[in-house]
């Protein structure tokens, strides 16, 4: 009875909270001095066509560096505590398996490779189109997803995935420095040309960065699908 | 913002409302799953309405898609484990 009473004083609160949040609320008539800098001076600067890539890769390119990063750490952990129990399926397994119907085996072989290529192009055009390295990446993932739905046993190479990973996260941190001694700091896209706004070959090292990024990402959650699959009994 | 867009993000609105409300409330697990994922969805289209595309399709990727399907698959461990201590023979 008191557990109801308290529970129900906290919804009223909490409701109270977002009540006078909504009527006090009224929309802004022009940006903010930040925004206003940011949509005035990021075609000049960064020569990128979409702005909250620009912001996302190069003026907040550290808190990105910090974000992959974390996402790095949970993929690991994941690898570490389910590669404790890992034990390679068994003939028994394999035939207790149900099978995959026709419609989702021959599905996913046509579609897979299409939403891979859909996550390339999001984020080979991050800095074109909304989107970039890690709405790319998850869509490579899902496309992962769906591969390893059609057939569970299917095996990946556990080599390649990290190698990938590794190596555009080293590849990263390597523009960044590159940034740093031949630009104007540490993940500056302009050491390499600008180029015309709006062309794909443009924004210097942007689409570089976010293409790493992707494949990162991407890497990082199909090692974890992976993982989760592969372990079948623990 | 016009009023079709108005009227298109309170009807998604109450769909979110409901999906979530289904999801908490609901007797069948898979049918709480795909609710939760289907309040994700909805989330993603009210993102776009507000004109955040990027926000919306890191939504749609990982909130709707990756973790419905990681529900699933804790709920199919889940299942088994149960069914092994259950002690049955047929398996």
């Amino acid at each position: 009875m008191i557990k109801r009473f308290i529970a129900l004083v906290l919804l009223l609160t909490v409701g109270a909270i977002f009540a006078v949040l909504l009527l006090g609320y009224e929309p802004d008539a022009e940006l903010n001095a930040t925004a206003r800098y940011y949509a005035d001076h990021t075609a000049q600067d960064i020569g990128s066509a979409n702005i909250v890539t620009a912001i996302v890769v190069t003026y907040r390119g550290l808190d990105t560096l910090g974000e992959v990063t974390v996402l790095f750490l949970a993929a690991a952990i994941v690898g570490l505590v389910l590669s404790q129990g890992r034990q390679p399926a068994s003939a028994a397994t394999r035939r207790n398996l149900t099978p995959v119907g026709e419609l989702l085996a021959t599905g996913s072989r046509f579609l897979a490779p299409l939403i891979m290529l859909l996550g390339v192009y999001i984020f080979v055009n991050g800095h074109l189109t909304p989107g970039g390295g890690f709405q790319g990446g998850a869509v490579i993932a899902s496309g992962m997803l769906l591969l390893l739905l059609a057939d569970p046993l299917k095996h990946f190479s556990h080599g390649l995935i990290s190698m990938l990973e590794s190596l555009s996260g080293l590849l990263y941190v390597a523009i960044g420095l590159l940034g740093l001694f031949l630009a104007g700091g540490f993940l500056d896209n302009r050491f390499l040309p600008i180029g015309e706004l709006g062309s794909l070959a443009s924004a210097g090292a942007i689409p570089l960065i976010y293409s790493l990024i992707g494949l990162k990402v991407g890497a990082e959650f199909s090692s974890m699908l992976a993982s989760l699959t592969e372990t079948e009994e623990l | 913002m016009s009023v079709l867009m108005l009227t298109m993000a309170v009807v998604l609105c109450i769909a979110m409302i409901g999906g979530a409300f289904v999801a908490i409330s609901g007797k069948s697990l898979p049918v709480a799953i795909l609710a939760a994922g289907l309040v994700s969805l909805v989330a993603s289209v009210l993102f776009l309405i507000l004109a955040s595309p990027d926000v919306a399709m890191t939504e749609a990727a990982i909130g709707s898609g990756l973790t419905t399907f990681l529900f699933f698959f804790v709920l199919g461990r889940v299942r088994k484990g149960e069914h092994d201590g259950c002690g049955s023979d047929h398996d």
